[in-house]
């Protein structure tokens, strides 16, 4: 399933921090709600973020930078996550890897030109006992063969 | 008729098609014109039999596995007449790789629906708390003392030692805080017991609170989890309906609050310091200790953190089993652990056994070898910093001390099994590449000493001056172990050095010495 992100809107950035700025320690939970309604987390959100919690605009910029799930930008229409972490490598995540990079012509943590497909690693989804394994939109692949690669492949460019 | 079917709705099992296989049965039945209730479980953790699925009889709960989608329609008919099929295991608990364990914290994990209070109340859930409720701060200690239960993130440290710690610490405000933040690479019993059986954590946590009197607890989950996050927000919300959570607990005068909260893909974020500052809403920097968090945790208030299967291991405990938990086990490593057999493994999945069970009964025995059928060459023992161990050590029993005078580490209970095709060399630097990219950069040796480790074994690969720059990776390694502040840049030498020690065959041409001795 594709997600639906809204476009960015001061507004309603406003809406979702006063939602959550209450909250011990809120930082972290305001940048993931921002991402899940734009698919990214807009800069101008980072002072907004920053007067709501009296914050600096550096310690927003901080903690929005240090985390890999942070986007500074929009993602493809679909994100493929490949675990390229010990348990998938030794089930031969390595070639599956590569067969997905040489298949989008892009390497891992790029998107394809036509922004369809973002394709990155991801260190773990605990699914060490039936690697190697994928996440295409949230929704989690096991066993993967080549033949399984490819038609994930396929169903993230449609 | 009408029958009562059980799919997992474990992330593992729909990984792997669990989702299809329930939306087949559903619409098979239709067509038979037959009733199924199908109800969706946690795992029971035999993840090279799902998608599992049982059906309850007067025999007890027969199960098939693996289903696709394409069988789920002849296992429909097989359990409507009780006939034969490929497919068929028998009873679910008689399985022999399910009959060999010791089931004590995962006892209700892949039983129960774990969307359901009353279910879980129905298997004894609760009933620790409910003990808990009727003790003095004092008792509970003694409880969780006697049980031997040890830190089951990895370090190892007893767990009662900590509580006690919190509860004589005077304070405003406590807290306790679970780290699920289960980042290491061939684990995943974290993952599995918050989807199939999260009420355990939640009682775990409860009894945690009212031993030390704190009132709020928060559980840090890795945003990779994104079923786990669901399931222990709905387990939440069902405990505060039923008045287990919110104030005054089944009636007593404790109040307790429970709150998830969401990671951000930092893998630092698993050691507990670091997961403070996070759940604090900063960069997830490691702290300097002391002050320990028992002391100075969570917003600078004392704060009981433990790992999931640590809080999971409670319930049991205060039920009346802390005498029972400290029976199993070997030397000071006391009750059962929750293994996890992954990677290149035939039979691959969640295994609970007493401490003392070694590595190669694990790896062979239970495991059955390699998917792939080749030897096995590696094990990888306690995620991506724990050590590569050879065939040679595999009489290695599975007790915190074993491993550590093996130059290893049990972590969190993940063993990452690997066939003869590995390249040991290239896994080292794998170690030191993840460290690079998973420092929190606040102390040199992890932060350079990493970046400088993928260069230098990047030559030995290269062939450039080998032992040279196995003498600066060496170098590297104990400056790391020793001068890092927190576990990843002190561990990341075990996995480093122990490829090293092992199969130095794989770094370049092996010492003059070496050749000589053969």
């Amino acid at each position: 399933m594709m997600p639906v992100y809204e476009p960015w809107n001061a507004a309603r950035g406003a809406e979702i921090i006063a939602e959550h700025n209450r909250l011990e320690g809120a930082t972290l939970v305001i940048l993931h709600a921002l991402q899940e309604a734009f698919g990214y987390v807009p800069e101008p959100a980072v002072p907004m973020i920053a007067s709501a919690l009296n914050l600096s605009r550096a310690e927003v910029h901080g903690v929005f930078t240090f985390y890999h799930d942070f986007r500074r930008g929009p993602a493809g229409k679909h994100v493929l996550k490949l675990c390229r972490a010990e348990a998938c490598q030794a089930a031969g995540g390595d070639a599956l890897a590569a067969r997905a990079e040489a298949r989008l012509g892009i390497t891992l943590g790029n998107t394809t030109a036509d922004e369809r497909v973002t394709l990155e690693p991801i260190y773990c989804l605990g699914l060490c006992a039936t690697a190697p394994s994928a996440m295409l939109d949230g929704r989690v692949v096991g066993r993967l063969n080549e033949a399984r690669i490819d038609a994930l492949i396929a169903e993230a460019q449609r | 008729m009408s029958l009562r079917i059980f799919v997992s709705r474990d992330a593992g099992a729909v990984a792997v098609g669990a989702d299809e296989v329930a939306l087949v049965l559903g619409l098979a039945a239709g067509k038979r014109g037959i009733d199924i209730e199908i109800v969706r479980t946690g795992s029971r953790g035999v993840y090279w039999l799902e998608p599992m699925i049982e059906v309850a009889t007067s025999q007890g709960r027969i199960a098939f596995g693996p289903v696709t989608e394409f069988d789920a329609g002849s296992v429909l008919d097989a359990m409507i007449s009780g006939g034969a099929h490929p497919l068929w295991l028998g009873v679910a608990d008689e399985i022999p790789w399910l009959k060999r364990q010791t089931r004590l914290t995962f006892a209700r994990c892949g039983v129960i629906d774990p969307r359901s209070l009353e279910d879980y109340r129905a298997h004894a859930g609760y009933k620790g708390l409910e003990r808990a409720l009727t003790l003095t701060s004092d008792a509970i200690l003694a409880d969780v003392t006697i049980s031997g239960l040890r830190g089951r993130g990895g370090a190892g440290f007893p767990t009662g030692i900590k509580w006690k710690t919190v509860a004589q610490t005077g304070a405003d405000r406590k807290y306790v805080v679970c780290n699920a933040d289960e980042g290491d690479s061939g684990t995943f019993a974290d993952r599995m017991i918050m989807e199939g059986d999260p009420f355990v954590i939640i009682e775990g946590m409860t009894i945690a609170g009212i031993t030390v009197g704190a009132t709020k607890g928060y559980i840090y989950i890795r945003s990779e989890y994104p079923h786990a996050v669901a399931a222990m927000n709905a387990a939440i919300a069902a405990a505060t309906r039923a008045g287990y959570l919110g104030a005054r607990i089944g009636g007593s005068s404790h109040s307790f609050d429970l709150e998830v909260r969401v990671g951000a893909g930092a893998y630092v974020c698993g050691e507990e310091t670091s997961l403070l500052e996070s759940l604090e809403g900063r960069r997830g920097i490691v702290r300097a200790k002391p002050p320990l968090p028992a002391h100075k945790g969570l917003f600078g208030k004392p704060t009981v953190i433990n790992n999931v299967l640590s809080f999971a291991a409670i319930p049991f405990i205060l039920a009346g089993g802390a005498k029972a938990y400290a029976d199993f086990g070997m030397g000071r490593s006391r009750g059962t652990m929750p293994i996890q057999l992954a990677g290149n493994v035939k039979r691959g999945g969640l295994f609970e056994v007493a401490f003392g069970i070694t590595l190669g009964e694990l790896v062979d025995d239970i495991g059955g070898g390699t998917d792939t059928g080749r030897p096995v060459r590696a094990v990888q023992v306690g995620g991506p910093l724990g050590a590569y161990f050879p065939r040679a050590l595999f009489d290695t029993p599975f007790d915190y001390e074993a491993f550590a005078a093996r130059d290893g580490l049990i972590g969190h209970g993940g063993i990452v099994v690997f066939d003869d095709s590995v390249d040991m060399s290239k896994q080292a630097r794998f170690a030191m590449e993840f460290c690079a990219i998973e420092s929190c950069g606040k102390c040199t040796p992890c932060r350079i000493g990493s970046t400088r480790g993928v260069e230098t074994i990047d030559r030995i690969r290269a062939g450039d001056r080998v032992a040279e720059n196995i003498a600066v990776v060496e170098d590297l390694c104990n400056t790391m172990k020793f001068g890092s502040l927190c576990a990843l840049g002190g561990f990341t030498p075990y996995p480093v050095m122990s490829a090293l020690k092992h199969f130095r065959e794989d770094f370049g041409a092996a010492p003059p010495r070496l050749q000589a001795a053969e």
